[in-house]
């Protein structure tokens, strides 16, 4: 038990990642969590104005049960498997954000000072997350897929399309870290 | 609800597992792009190699799924510029939140509920290229 209610090693979480992926495909379907986006829109009748969220919704019923699913291994593995949150990140990384004015540094999962209510509602801190936000839904759909799809699924199968896109993903990550962030902070 | 259980359980242990390997972690994505630590790598390396087995093995011995058809990976169309342009902008905006969409849900099981106004803006992010597919470069 103890074992389960530390942090998982990269290479048990890795493998565990790629079983997920196989049983979808083994269930007759696919990894891809960012189409739950195009088909929430659908969802909300977007398919009205837009003929690309005109499809059959319903087909994806399955991966909206994906999503909940996660949700419930999100508050167990949380709530019921875990111990006190003391990440164990690495000391360069501890000094950079301590050095860009960020506390407490991998004592939650997220930092209070994007997300909690304090910062959400200061307009620095809901820009970052709406734009983020943003960037993620507008870059995931044009790319076709994001790390579920295209870094798990596409790299798995030996897809070009998906190493240009993966190559893509951290070309804006480096970016945005090491050139923007100092801006930011 | 029967059909649907199988995919719930297949959630839940996605969640689980993105939980405990702290791949849900802003902190762990920034360690990410600073090359400080092994642990991401780790996490999607092992996951492809272990896919890319998986997926050769049950080519061999001709897996076929529970509906009955052969087992295969859909393909992404051929491409480079929806792919390069597309991921940057994706990549920037995981930077920024530290979250891709997997994370983006399963954050909310954590009572992390700031990440909701990350999700409405993904889905606003995912209209506007809906809106706007025909005119950009794929």
């Amino acid at each position: 038990m103890e074992y389960i209610l530390q942090p998982w090693p990269w290479y048990v979480s890795g493998p565990c990642i790629a079983v997920v992926m196989f049983l979808l495909l083994y269930f007759g379907r696919t990894f891809g969590m960012s189409s739950n986006l195009r088909t929430m829109c659908a969802i909300g009748g977007a398919g009205k104005r837009v003929a690309f969220f005109n499809f059959d919704w319903k087909s994806q019923k399955w991966n909206l049960i994906v999503v909940l699913g996660a949700i419930f291994g999100g508050f167990i593995a949380h709530y019921v498997l875990s111990n006190p949150i003391n990440m164990d990140l690495s000391e360069a990384t501890v000094t950079d954000l301590t050095a860009l004015g960020f506390n407490d540094v991998g004592k939650n999962l997220l930092p209070p000072e994007l997300f909690s209510w304090d910062a959400v509602f200061s307009i620095k801190g809901l820009s970052i997350l709406i734009i983020g936000g943003f960037l993620v839904g507008f870059g995931t759909r044009y790319a076709g897929g994001c790390t579920s799809g295209h870094a798990i699924t596409g790299l798995s199968s030996l897809q070009l399309p998906s190493l240009i896109a993966v190559i893509g993903f951290f070309f804006g990550g480096l970016i945005m870290i090491h050139l923007i962030f100092p801006i930011l902070f | 609800m029967g059909k649907y259980l199988k995919f719930f359980i297949v959630g839940i242990f996605f969640g689980i597992v993105l939980v405990k390997s702290e791949a849900v972690s802003w902190y762990r994505i920034f360690e990410m792009f600073k090359f400080q630590s092994f642990h991401m790598y780790g996490i999607i390396g092992t996951a492809v190699v272990t896919g890319i087995i998986l997926l050769r093995l049950s080519k061999t011995r001709q897996v076929k799924t529970t509906e009955g058809s052969a087992l295969r990976v859909p393909l992404k169309e051929r491409g480079f510029t929806r792919y390069i342009v597309g991921g940057t902008i994706f990549g920037l905006g995981w930077a920024l939140c530290g979250a891709c969409p997997g994370p983006m849900y399963i954050l909310i099981g954590t009572a992390a509920f700031s990440i909701l106004i990350v999700i409405a803006a993904a889905l606003l992010g995912t209209f506007v290229y809906g809106l706007l597919k025909d005119k950009l470069p794929h």
